[in-house]
């Protein structure tokens, strides 16, 4: 039986193995319950997810979901809040695939945008929907009013 | 299908492409008919209160020999009875061959643009995008001046005006050396600087139009709008500081255009009408051209 990555030894154990799922690890600090929002966890009872914040001297998140193998297109859109996390799927508690998030071109319907007269913030039956631009920092381009986000974007998760 | 959302989806030769259909199709606007259009149907939607862009557009259409529906005031239309705009748009796109759309919403179009079966034209969305004017205002620069290379100033309202949003880019298109004069209040958003430097657009900025009224070959005004100002004091303070007067003019270029998409307060004086530089009333007649030559695009 293989430890999962980043629990080498019983120090630093804070949460039990997961025998079967999903662990993403080098989550940004602070961002794991974000990690959740986006991918929409948080609103299936049913799931057991286990949330580590702040762990030891690296200053990250790690959440496990157990019972779950998630989909590269599921998780990549959590690269927008933390660029660096690792994707590790878990069967029979060995990693049998792990890769970094990748940021999309596009997103949907996980930010709302900044522009209260935007198209996207009425009624009308249509999700907000950016296109990613990776230069210097990233910056999310609403493809309806054409206005950008660059900064603090966690604060307009949907 | 082509749909007319922002200046943005046009390259240099298809901007080239519609002026020079509207060059063939200006002897129809003045006074002529066509039958290009013939049996077909334009529905015009108009959220907003419009009077050139309205206008010319149903001129636009009927010179060609087509048809037009209009949603007519908002107040009877089925959007009182709480109608969102994409049942409209799938409604009305059954009735017509295309729509022109002005809306107070930013992005209207674009959403407008994926329920419709049929071409959408944006005639102005919020602060947003106004592409029809701004392929109007290249023409007139075009016709009237030199539109490669050209030296002009975009005077007034900087940061909300959506005109100015989309003549700055398209002008980047051609090789245009931008002064910006604005008060302090009003300046071009960081963000559009920074695409039209990026784009390699030469840019100068002053809050001084007598630093560059010289040099230009066309100086663009636009209205400077009260309602942004959270200070009246403050709006007062500005609102004057750009007028065109005929004395304004004594040191200008022969060839100097003054433009204006309209309509104006107080930033040209009446006597300046009479000048050989005001291009502002042809600027607004060339709309019907121009919008020809759109409607014959996604139409014919």
């Amino acid at each position: 039986m293989k430890p999962e990555p980043d629990e080498h030894s019983d120090r630093e154990l804070r949460v039990k193995r997961i025998t079967n799922g999903t662990v993403i690890d080098h989550i940004t600090a602070g961002q794991a319950l974000n990690v959740l929002r986006i991918l929409g966890i948080m609103d299936r009872p049913d799931e057991v997810v286990s949330v580590v914040m702040n762990v030891s001297d690296q200053k990250k998140d790690i959440v496990k979901i157990e019972g779950r193998e998630l989909k590269p297109e599921e998780v990549d859109k959590i690269a927008l809040i933390s660029p660096d996390a690792t994707i590790n799927i878990i069967r029979d508690y060995e990693v049998v695939e792990k890769h970094k998030v990748i940021l999309p071109s596009q997103i949907e319907g996980v930010v709302r945008c900044i522009n209260p007269n935007c198209i996207t913030n009425t009624d009308e039956p249509v999700k907000p929907r950016f296109v990613i631009c990776r230069g210097e920092r990233v910056e999310l381009h609403c493809v309806y009013c054409g206005r950008v986000i660059a900064d603090r974007i966690a604060d307009f998760l949907i | 299908m082509q749909h007319v959302i922002t200046i943005q989806d046009f390259s240099r030769d298809e901007i080239d492409r519609i002026l020079d259909r509207a060059s063939e199709l200006e002897p129809v606007a003045h006074t002529g008919s066509s039958d290009a259009l013939s049996g077909r149907i334009l529905a015009t939607l108009f959220y907003e209160p419009s009077t050139r862009t309205r206008l010319s557009f149903d001129v636009a259409m009927k010179r060609l020999g087509g048809d037009v529906i209009d949603l007519g005031a908002i107040e009877t239309s089925s959007a009182v009875k709480g109608e969102n705009l994409a049942d409209t748009i799938s409604v009305i796109s059954g009735y017509a061959d295309a729509i022109v759309l002005r809306h107070p919403k930013e992005g209207a179009a674009r959403m407008a643009s994926e329920f419709s079966s049929v071409p959408v034209i944006n005639a102005g969305d919020g602060a947003g995008q106004h592409p029809t004017q701004t392929l109007l205002d290249l023409y007139t620069i075009r016709k009237e001046g030199k539109l490669n290379k050209a030296k002009i100033a975009l005077v007034g309202d900087l940061k909300y005006s959506r005109t100015v949003h989309s003549l700055a880019h398209a002008l980047s298109l051609y090789d245009a050396e931008i002064y910006l004069v604005s008060p302090d209040q009003l300046k071009m958003p960081d963000l559009m600087k920074a695409g039209l430097i990026k784009s390699g657009t030469e840019i100068v900025e002053t809050a001084e139009i007598d630093d560059v009224i010289d040099v230009v070959d066309v100086l663009y005004l636009t209205r400077i709008q009260k309602e942004r100002f959270p200070d009246l004091s403050e709006y007062q303070s500005v609102v004057g500081s750009y007028k065109i007067t005929k004395e304004t003019l004594k040191d200008v270029k022969d060839n100097l255009i003054i433009m204006h998409p309209l309509p104006r307060m107080n930033e040209i004086d009446p006597e300046v009408d009479a000048s050989r530089h005001a291009m502002y009333f042809r600027q607004s007649f060339y709309g019907v051209p121009v919008r020809m030559a759109i409607l014959s695009m996604v139409i014919g």
